[in-house]
């Protein structure tokens, strides 16, 4: 009796401190975690960025704070707790790993709004987002197929899910179409984040015979090991690593979460938030194509451009048919485009890629 | 000119006050570092050791997070403890941490969705033999061809990390998880889900199991003769075996035991807090629990005291990472203070500073 007592007084407490923060502080507080350092120069400093960006657009009538390097599991469950705990009215979980956590937290605060990059699972007060970024390795893949010479494209990858496999078979098919002999070499990295595993990814396949390197990690690790063994080309990952352009950094894929995180605090703000589930791609500005250096020769640049064009009007899709899957069955046929549906749980690498996804 | 001069007796006393010493040191030290960063320091100090006990904002919640962060570095160091003691070194009870989960996993998605009562009892089951197992093969390549312990259960801790990854993604990959790796959610599902014992006091099987293994290792330390033998074989291998301690015998007793602890933390871990067998399931518990063994002096009542002042330190860390903007790099270094200024007024146990004369040297 006296237990239930207390823990209802604690209960009580709790409420009442959640509504004083809502009264009391006038600001919108927005919360972020983040699954690396903010300083990993990739995916973790572009999530960042959006933050600043939001600090900027909305100046007093915000705060935000973040949480970086967050394990994913248990830990990132409780980081959320001590945010929502905080009085954070908005909070954006930005890593694939905190999809259970994050419905278990905003279970606990249904007056708190999450918002979960790159899951599928989603609430009454729990949006989903990511971007296409497939429809960046579009444009990467017919870059690397027209710059290789040894036909051989290396690729690190972090973990054997269907957005990295998408982003795999999107290359892939895109450098085929302008090369038929090139070859992907893939090396499992099994971080998102690992500056030593990912130098050592990029120089084994680099001393295989690999002069393009594509990674889905992101650290600059890569582009650094590529600038060392010279006349290899490389892409910036989820932010543009301009840095080591020309050479090896040809071009980018950059994530831009900026005009989303904005969009979204303004309707928390407004009152007007509701859960919704966003994809958007090269068309709507998540995904940006990072300048292409003069390394690479001006018809090919050409080429790309009109690629990425298309790709953003809507006139292509980076998945159109005819596509057979690894095994030689069919996939898609003559001039048909591949549904979210198979495009979000894709776990099949398409005709042509050697290998097998780890499992 | 100042030297060490070596005590004829550990002393007792400092036995007792380095630990207080190391996390006074701790503090000032990482004081003048937060400070350096342009954070007040004592505003820092008391949100990482204050706020998670008492703050009215955080301590409802954070309370029952140190009994949830502490059970598993307590479990797991307690039976690397019984190993140090005997001079075992077991480094790779992350390994046997993962296994545990793993097999515990396994065991209760197995039967998934039948919801017997007996499902959660044999998922510990699963998750003790599990850990077992897997410091079984430091301990027979250490007994059979005296192989070192300390390398082998390292590397088995990344064979491990490969298990985790492969099952994570094939064998008990969701099936309702539209292709992305981890296994189902077994805190949904109710008949392997380690629950809370007393709703909202963070006190789940997996801490209660940490409690007893506290009690039963100080009983076996002080009481049995198992114990004794431990520790003569840690402080006097050639004594302990005059004696008719039988070292194979120990070797297995400590690696298996540490193993076994180390397990089931896993098990209770992937079936509670965590709730999911994914690729990167494990957080360092089992290198963690190192630290706490030694914080804790090798004392089982010891290493309950250090599991929760090392959840103290990485809620409270949170806590300021998040109130404070300190950069989570900054709380790491904080807590490996701890450890650095243990270890270093340790000297003081076995040695004494002598102040001479210039001309004795």
């Amino acid at each position: 009796m006296k237990r239930r007592t207390l823990l209802a007084s604690a209960a009580v407490a709790l409420a009442l401190t959640g509504t004083a923060f809502a009264d009391g502080h006038g600001k919108t507080k927005v919360g972020f975690v983040f699954v690396g350092p903010v300083g990993d120069g990739g995916w973790t400093y572009e999530h960042n960025k959006g933050r600043l960006a939001v600090e900027e657009a909305f100046g007093d009538k915000v705060e935000t704070v973040f949480q970086e390097s967050v394990p994913e599991g248990a830990d990132s469950e409780r980081v959320m707790t001590q945010m929502a705990l905080s009085g954070a009215d908005l909070i954006f979980t930005t890593s694939f790993g905190y999809m259970d956590p994050t419905i278990n937290v905003a279970k606990k605060f249904p007056d708190v709004k999450f918002e979960h990059a790159t899951g599928y699972k989603q609430a009454d007060n729990v949006s989903v987002y990511s971007a296409r970024f497939y429809e960046g390795r579009a444009v990467q893949g017919h870059i690397a197929g027209k710059m290789t010479k040894t036909n051989k494209v290396g690729y690190i990858a972090s973990f054997p899910i269907p957005e990295v496999i998408r982003g795999i078979n999107s290359a892939f098919i895109h450098a085929k179409k302008v090369n038929p002999d090139v070859e992907f070499s893939i090396v499992w990295a099994y971080t998102w984040f690992d500056p030593a595993k990912e130098a050592d990814a990029a120089q084994a396949l680099i001393e295989q015979g690999a002069d393009v390197i594509l990674q889905h990690t992101d650290s600059t690790a890569p582009q650094a090991a590529a600038e060392a063994a010279g006349g290899v080309i490389t892409f910036g990952q989820a932010s543009d690593m301009a840095e080591f352009g020309p050479m090896p950094r040809v071009s980018s894929i950059i994530d831009d979460w900026a005009p989303y995180y904005i969009d979204r605090v303004q309707a928390v703000m407004d009152g007007t938030w509701t859960s919704t589930s966003t994809w958007d791609g090269i068309g709507p500005g998540m995904v940006k194509i990072g300048e292409i250096s003069d390394a690479v020769p001006a018809d090919v640049k050409e080429e790309a451009l009109a690629m990425v064009a298309a790709l953003g009007d809507g006139s292509y899709h980076a998945f159109t048919g005819p596509i057979n899957k690894q095994d030689g069955s069919a996939w898609l046929a003559e001039g048909e485009t591949a549904d979210d549906g198979t495009l979000a749980g894709m776990s099949f690498y398409v005709e042509g890629i050697t290998g097998e996804i780890p499992n | 000119m100042i030297r060490l001069e070596k005590r004829a007796q550990p002393s007792q006393f400092w036995t007792f006050a380095t630990p207080f010493l190391a996390v006074i040191m701790t503090m000032i030290v990482g004081g003048i570092m937060f400070a350096a960063l342009g954070s007040d320091p004592f505003e820092a100090i008391r949100t990482i050791f204050w706020d998670p006990l008492f703050s009215e904002q955080f301590a409802a919640y954070s309370r029952p997070q140190l009994l949830v962060k502490a059970g598993p570095l307590i479990l797991i160091a307690i039976g690397l403890s019984l190993g140090f003691k005997a001079g075992i070194w077991n480094i790779g009870a992350e390994g046997q941490y993962i296994m545990g989960a793993i097999c515990g996993a396994g065991m209760g998605l197995a039967f998934y969705p039948s919801e017997s009562f007996i499902i959660f009892p044999l998922m510990i089951l699963a998750g003790a033999l599990g850990g077992w197992a897997w410091a079984m093969i430091p301990a027979i390549l250490k007994t059979r061809f005296g192989t070192n312990e300390i390398l082998v259960s390292l590397m088995l801790v990344y064979v491990a990390e490969a298990w985790l990854a492969s099952v994570s993604s094939g064998l008990l990959k969701n099936p309702e998880g539209m292709g992305f790796p981890g296994s189902r959610n077994l805190q949904q599902y109710p008949a392997s889900a380690n629950l809370e014992i007393i709703q909202g006091t963070g006190m789940h099987y997996g801490v209660l199991t940490a409690f007893i293994a506290v009690i039963f290792a100080y009983v076996l330390l002080s009481r049995h003769i198992l114990g004794f033998q431990i520790r003569l074989t840690g402080e006097a291998p050639r004594a302990a075996r005059f004696a008719g301690v039988n070292p194979t015998r120990i070797v297995f007793l400590c690696l298996g035991l540490a193993g076994a602890l180390a397990g089931m933390a896993g098990m209770f871990e992937v079936s509670g807090p965590a709730g999911q067998i994914t690729i990167d399931f494990n957080s360092g518990y089992g290198f963690t629990a190192i630290i706490v063994a030694f914080l804790g002096r090798l004392h089982p009542i010891g290493i309950l005291f250090a599991g929760l002042l090392m959840a103290l330190t990485y809620i409270g860390g949170e806590l300021a990472s998040l109130m404070l903007g300190i950069p989570s790099a900054a709380i790491q270094l904080f807590q490996g203070m701890l450890l650095f200024f243990l270890l270093a007024t340790d000297v003081f146990i076995n040695f004494r500073i002598r102040l001479d004369s210039g001309e004795a040297a």
